[in-house]
C-alpha cells in the first residue's frame, strides 16, 4: 500500500469491499493496458487526497480474472464504486482528474 | 499567469520528439500532454492503444506501443521538459505572446508547437454510447482479453484494423475482419498475416448498420455495400479500427487548415499561417501518419521552433 492503493486479489476482495467504513473505490486494471498506466498516478493522487473518505483499491483481470467475470468487466479501465458491499457506480474508460473527481463527487463528503 | 518560451500541445511520438529537442535546446519546454481517455485522443497518442509496434527502427525485436511512448517521455524528462496532465482548453494566438488556457490555469508562450495528433473514428450509431465498454471497444490491446474463446469482430481495412484482428486471434476463437472494400488499405505483410490467419475470416463490402444488444453486445446488423441486403452478425465483442480525424477542433477560427480539418504547414517545414507557431505530425499528415513520421516533423518542429526564436526574440 506504498502509493495509497490497496492492492486486491481473489483472496481479499469482499472481505476488502465489504468491510470497509468509506466507499472503495476499484481499479480493473492489467499492465498491457495502456490508458489504466496513464490513469494509475491520478488514481494515487486522489488516494492520498481523499484519504478517509474514499478508499482506492486496484485489482489485477489477467491474475484475477474471476472477479472481473462476476462483475462483467469486458473493458479496462472500469472503476467499480462500491458502498455498503454493493456496486454503486460504474465508471468505464480511462478519464482525466478533473472528470474523475466530478463523477466521484457523490460519495465524497460535501464540501465546505 | 506563468510564461514559458516555448509551449507544446500534444504528447505522442511528434510532441515529445519536439519536447526531447526543444530541452536539448535549453528552451525549457512544457508539455500540456492531454488527458487520459480510452480513444486516442491521450497522452502518448494512438501508440497507447496499440500492441507490438514492429517498423519503429532501433528495436530489432519490436517494442510495445505503451512502452515504446513512455520511453520517449521519460527521455523528454531527463533533458528537463515540463509535463502538465491537462487538456488544452482554448488557444489565443492573435497576438504575441500567445496565451493557453487549460482547466483552471493560463499560460502565455513566446512560441507553440502544435502536435494534438488524431483520435479514432466511431462508427456514429446511437447504440454506440451505451455499448462501449460492454462488448464494443475502442481498444484492443486492453479488452481482448476479456474476448477468450469466444467469436468477436473487428471494422477497418487499415493497418490497425488488420493489426488489431491479428492480435485478437491470440483470445478469440474466430475473428470477422468487416471491411467495406473488397481490398484491405493495410500494408502488404500485415494483409498476407490476416488472409492466412485460419482464425480471420473476411467479411468484404459490408458495413455495420446497427449494434444488438441492451447491457451487453449480442451481435451487429451488417448491410451489403453492393445490394444493401442485410444480415446478423451474433457476436460478443466488436472492435473499432475505421481511420482517424485529426484534433483540431480547438484551432478553428485560429489556424488554417484544410477542409478535412488537418493543419496546412508550409512546404518543407513545420510552420503555420500564425509566425511562432509550429504543428507536427499526424495533426498535420493525412499521407503518411506513421510514429516516424510524426517524430521526425517533431523533430523539425523544434528545430524551426528554435530558429525562430532566435530570430525574433
Amino acid at each position: 500500500m506504498a502509493d495509497g492503493i490497496v492492492t486486491l486479489t481473489t483472496a481479499s476482495f469482499d472481505e476488502t469491499v465489504n468491510g470497509s467504513t468509506t466507499p472503495v473505490v476499484v481499479d480493473f486494471w492489467a499492465e498491457w493496458c495502456g490508458p489504466c498506466k496513464m490513469i494509475a498516478p491520478i488514481l494515487s493522487e486522489i488516494a492520498v487526497e481523499q484519504s478517509g473518505n474514499l478508499t482506492i483499491a486496484k485489482l489485477n483481470v489477467d491474475e484475477n480474472p474471476d472477479i472481473a467475470m462476476r462483475f462483467n468487466v469486458m473493458s479496462i479501465p472500469t472503476l467499480l464504486v462500491f458502498d455498503d458491499g454493493e456496486v454503486k457506480s460504474r465508471i468505464v474508460g480511462a478519464k482525466g482528474k478533473g472528470q474523475l473527481l466530478q463523477e466521484l463527487n457523490e460519495f465524497l463528503p460535501s464540501s465546505h | 499567469m506563468s510564461h514559458r518560451q516555448v509551449i507544446i500541445i500534444g504528447s505522442g511520438p511528434a510532441g515529445l520528439t519536439a519536447a526531447i529537442y526543444a530541452a536539448r535546446a535549453n528552451l525549457n519546454p512544457l508539455v500540456i500532454e492531454g488527458e487520459p481517455s480510452s480513444t486516442s485522443d491521450q497522452p502518448g497518442g494512438q501508440l497507447m492503444l496499440t500492441t507490438e509496434v514492429e517498423n519503429f527502427p532501433g528495436f530489432p525485436n519490436g517494442v510495445m506501443g505503451p512502452e515504446l511512448m513512455l520511453n520517449m517521455r521519460q527521455q523528454a524528462l531527463r533533458f528537463g521538459a515540463e509535463f502538465l496532465t491537462e487538456k488544452v482548453t482554448k488557444v489565443g494566438f492573435g497576438s504575441r505572446p500567445f496565451h493557453i488556457e487549460v482547466r483552471d490555469q493560463q499560460f502565455s508562450a513566446d512560441s507553440v508547437i502544435v502536435s494534438t495528433g488524431a483520435q479514432s473514428l466511431m462508427l456514429g450509431l446511437e447504440s454506440e454510447k451505451r455499448l462501449l465498454g460492454h462488448g464494443l471497444s475502442t481498444c484492443a490491446t486492453c479488452d481482448g482479453f476479456f474476448f477468450r474463446g469466444q467469436e468477436i469482430a473487428v471494422v477497418g481495412g487499415g493497418d490497425s484494423a488488420v493489426e488489431e484482428a491479428t492480435f485478437l486471434t491470440k483470445f478469440a476463437s474466430k475473428v470477422y475482419l468487416i471491411h467495406r472494400r473488397d481490398e484491405l488499405r493495410a500494408s502488404k505483410i500485415m494483409q498476407d498475416r490476416a488472409l492466412n490467419n485460419p482464425k480471420i475470416e473476411m467479411v468484404w463490402n459490408t458495413v455495420v448498420q446497427e449494434l444488438i444488444g441492451d447491457q451487453k453486445l449480442e451481435g451487429a446488423v451488417l448491410r451489403s455495400t453492393v445490394d444493401d441486403s442485410t444480415r446478423t452478425l451474433n457476436v460478443g465483442g466488436l472492435f473499432v479500427a475505421i481511420g482517424h480525424r485529426p484534433n483540431t477542433d480547438l484551432f478553428r477560427g485560429h489556424l488554417e487548415m484544410h477542409d478535412n480539418g488537418y493543419l496546412i504547414t508550409k512546404p518543407d517545414s513545420s510552420y503555420t499561417n500564425v509566425d511562432g507557431v509550429f504543428a507536427c505530425g499526424d495533426v498535420q499528415d493525412q499521407i503518411y501518419r506513421q510514429a516516424i513520421t510524426a517524430a521526425g516533423s517533431g523533430c523539425m518542429a523544434a528545430i524551426d521552433c528554435e530558429r525562430w526564436l532566435e530570430a525574433n526574440h
